[in-house]
């Protein structure tokens, strides 16, 4: 009845109760333990040294005193020497506070990242960025190329390019003079493709995309554009 | 944007190389970028210790003062480095911030001195790491309130009162400090005295006395001398009602004053004295009555007009609001669960006291407080296991909320002590700041005094008698003269200044009287013995100009006429006396530093002189000494 079941519950709060106590003691351990120690370890250790100052000069067409001062600013703003995704996508989206720029930054990210293994490197950094401002136009362009294919296959498909403007226009945000329409990415993918796709067969080629550019005056004018950046 | 974003935009720039194919129109052209683009380290020399840094790192906040061209102001050619004569301690600091971003507060700084550098070098307080920023918040807001304390203890109280406040503001005054006179402070007395009898009366009145003859029961007093009681009750209400008016009378507004809590403890203590007058001695009514006088206890609480601690305890209960409530709260919540469980527990015991949960309430009150009447006890085994565990956990919930109470209690308990330490000893702060800053003054008038003003007459006793100054305290005198000489007033010490308000208005009477009937004799008979008064004064009066100088106004209004005949030499020799060198004297609007007539002048009998109308006070001119008191350039005005 009530009463038995009111002293069962006395009971069981007791040895409950006693339970606790004996925790106390240690004499009874929790069972959970071992995991979450050694997992904090791992994450610290983590720490990349670039090569050598004449081996990145050799590789890339900075002097020694921009790599120096390159090298300086990015030590200090990662101290581990590594730029995981999530830090560059944050970094980037500072610049366009009006619109979302973690996508483009996804892209840019996969850009830099040659090797794949998930963060960026000092060496890919400057090697990047050695192709952005020094390089050919040709190079230029094939960084360019590499960027908007994705996957990395060797052909931009319409829908990378439709994802590659997606993403910029999200970057202008939703304030923007006259308003973004739904398919204003979607009509810049067909001009883009018109322009560029020779044959016709839905995929524009690195060959077409040089070509083409090539061809583009206002393209191999404006390549010179940022090469006074640093 | 933060530091390390300047450092990214320059690769953000590169990578909009990926934009150049998509572009629909074309791009504009790039900022031109005529700065060296060569980084270089820049030396900063604070106060002899150097730092140096890149120049890209004081770059990166171009807001402030290092990372801005304002930092070319500072820069020392022939070193080639920028010196800021600061502290060097805290300039590490403010380089730590532009180095990694985040701004730190040092600890065992003063939260003033930091603020002080922060403003000089332009970096606005709000950046400071989250680290730093309680720590900085709180120092900040101690050091405020502080600040507002010693503000708050000097505008109030012990200053003296304009002298021209009404009686209202007067009788205010008298009411909120009774040290300021001698009537409030007895006042005060008196009505702490009242307050006093008037509880102990409410006390006493109920214990039982020894029953007159022809009863046998024992009554309390409060039946037995119930004439007497009542009398020393409505003493006690009549100085209540006296002192609550007035102090309506005297509030400086009104409604404010009868929204403050005093005021409604005033007015709880006397209501239920007037409320029982008007009721009617109804057997119905009178239930309701007795309960009214249970209000006469407030009377207690106008004590607190008298203690300072037990405004402190009022004002501690009401800052821990938070804390009683959730005292309060979790209280409630665990009577409410132990009642329930200890009800159903003792359920099935016959005879139990626990009748329902609400009854249970009164044993879980009991035994959480630890308090243990022992009139409901449980019988159960299951009873008694939760009944240790209510006391056990009542134990931990009255103690929880109690340690925030307490420091919130101590923390302003030491502030008030503080300020009355504070405030005795700003009596001798002040008086010694009073000094330093008189002495500034003093050197001034001093110096004017001694002549120093006139350009370098006789330069050479002159050096005799004005001491030595430093550059500094010449150009400042020399600032001094030329606002003197700009309003055609003088500057003069407090001292001359209040007898000249006194003789002024004593001097106004008798120069009116002067000014229309242009007969000096009426000035002399007016006030004959304030004139020998003032004379016998001006005997003793020293070097110092200021002092005789107020008496001067009066004696001179009597001697006008006589300056001209027999005083000339005798003011000639009195100038030798009092300065040194000189001779000139300016008049004044202010005050007239004049030297000090003779002692004989007052007795001597006036000649009659043309009517001098109303007189004008002039500026005289400098260099124009040795006994020209003409009677058209001695012009003193009446007010």
């Amino acid at each position: 009845m009530g009463i038995q079941g009111m002293e069962l519950f006395a009971v069981g709060v007791v040895i409950i109760l006693f339970v606790a106590v004996l925790k106390q003691f240690g004499i009874l351990e929790p069972m959970s333990m071992e995991d979450s120690s050694d997992s904090d370890l791992e994450l610290s250790t983590v720490r990349h040294q670039p090569e050598g100052l004449d081996q990145l000069q050799a590789q890339t067409k900075f002097t020694k005193k921009e790599l120096q001062s390159l090298y300086r600013g990015f030590k200090n703003e990662c101290p581990s020497g590594l730029v995981d995704e999530e830090t560059f996508k944050t970094i980037y989206s500072q610049f366009f506070p009006q619109g979302d720029a973690t996508t483009y930054a996804h892209f840019l990210f996969n850009a830099f990242d040659i090797d794949r293994n998930g963060s960026i490197r000092f060496e890919d950094f400057v090697i990047g960025l050695s192709v952005l401002l020094r390089g050919t136009v040709n190079e230029k362009l094939n960084w360019a190329f590499n960027l908007y294919d994705i996957n990395k296959d060797g052909y931009i498909t319409k829908e990378e390019m439709l994802a590659i403007m997606k993403s910029i226009y999200d970057m202008m945000g939703r304030y923007t003079y006259p308003i973004v329409r739904d398919d204003a990415p979607f009509e810049h993918v067909e001009k883009f493709f018109q322009k560029m796709d020779r044959n016709r067969d839905g995929v524009v080629t690195i060959d077409e995309f040089i070509e083409t550019c090539q061809k583009d005056e206002n393209i191999m004018n404006s390549m010179q554009l940022f090469e006074n950046v640093i | 944007m933060a530091a390390g974003v300047a450092t990214w935009l320059p690769f953000a720039r590169a990578a909009a190389v990926g934009w150049l194919p998509l572009a629909k129109k074309s791009m504009p052209k790039p900022p031109s970028d005529n700065k060296s683009r060569n980084d270089e380290i820049l030396i900063v020399n604070v106060s002899g210790q150097r730092f140096q840094t890149w120049k890209n790192t004081l770059d990166r906040y171009p807001d402030t003062l290092l990372g801005s061209s304002e930092k070319e102001f500072f820069y020392n050619e022939e070193t080639q480095e920028y010196f800021f004569d600061r502290d060097p301690e805290m300039f590490r600091h403010i380089l730590n911030f532009y180095r990694t971003g985040k701004l730190h507060y040092p600890r065992h700084e003063c939260i003033q001195a930091f603020d002080e550098e922060l403003a000089f070098y332009g970096i606005i307080p709000e950046i400071i790491g989250d680290c730093c920023m309680e720590e900085y918040r709180d120092r900040k807001k101690e050091n405020l309130e502080r600040l507002a304390e010693d503000t708050e203890a000097e505008m109030a109280t012990d200053a003296p009162l304009p002298p021209d406040s009404t009686s209202r503001e007067r009788l205010w005054r008298a009411f909120e400090n009774p040290h300021t006179s001698t009537m409030a402070l007895v006042f005060y007395y008196v009505t702490g005295f009242f307050i006093a009898v008037s509880v102990i009366a409410n006390v006493v009145e109920t214990v039982p006395c020894r029953p007159p003859k022809g009863r046998v029961k024992d009554l309390p007093c409060g039946e037995k001398y119930s004439l007497a009681f009542f009398c020393m009750d409505t003493a006690c209400v009549m100085i209540f009602t006296f002192e609550y008016l007035m102090r309506l009378y005297a509030a400086p507004s009104r409604c404010k004053f009868m929204r403050s809590v005093m005021s409604i403890i005033d007015v709880v203590a006397i209501m239920p004295y007037y409320i029982g007058l008007v009721m009617p001695e109804n057997e119905d009514v009178s239930g309701a009555f007795v309960t009214l006088r249970v209000f006469r206890v407030f009377r207690i609480f106008k004590f607190s007009r008298h203690s300072q601690g037990l405004r402190i305890l009022g004002y501690t209960l009401k800052s821990c609001a938070s804390e009683l409530g959730f005292l309060l709260f979790s209280l409630t919540m665990a009577i409410i669960i132990f009642a329930t469980v200890m009800f159903y527990a003792e359920k099935g015991t016959k005879e139990t006291n626990f009748t329902s949960i609400p009854a249970a309430f009164w044993y879980t009150i009991v035994t959480m407080t630890t308090l243990g009447y022992g009139d409901m006890v449980p019988n159960t085994i299951a009873g008694k296991i939760f009944g240790s565990i209510c006391s056990l956990s009542g134990v931990l919930v009255i103690a929880l909320p109690v340690p925030v109470i307490v420091s919130n209690f101590s923390r302003i308990y030491h502030q008030n002590q503080r300020a009355d330490k504070r405030r005795a000893q700003q009596k001798i702060r002040l008086a010694r700041i009073r000094l330093a800053k008189s002495g500034t003054t003093n050197a001034f008038l001093q110096y004017k005094e001694h002549g120093g003003l006139e350009q370098d007459r006789h330069s050479g006793s002159q050096a005799l008698c004005v001491r030595n100054r430093s550059s500094f305290e010449q150009q400042h005198h020399h600032l001094l003269h030329c606002l003197e000489k700009t309003t055609n007033h003088e500057f003069t010490d407090e001292h001359t200044y209040s007898e000249v308000c006194m003789a002024e208005s004593v001097g106004y009477r008798t120069s009116r009287s002067t000014s229309i009937s242009s007969h000096q004799g009426l000035s002399t008979s007016c006030c004959p013995r304030r004139a020998k008064r003032r004379a016998i004064r001006l005997a003793n009066s020293t070097v110092s100009v200021s002092r005789g100088s107020v008496q001067e106004l009066d004696t001179l209004h009597i001697q006008k006429s006589s300056i001209v005949p027999q005083s000339r030499s005798s003011l000639n020799a009195r100038t030798q006396d009092l300065k040194l060198n000189c001779d000139d004297t300016d008049f004044t609007a202010a005050i007239i530093s004049i030297p000090t007539p003779p002692a004989n002048t007052p007795d001597e009998s006036l000649p009659s002189s043309p009517g001098i109308p109303s007189i004008l006070r002039n500026s005289r001119q400098l260099g124009d000494c040795s006994g020209s008191f003409t009677h058209e350039t001695v012009k003193i005005s009446s007010l």
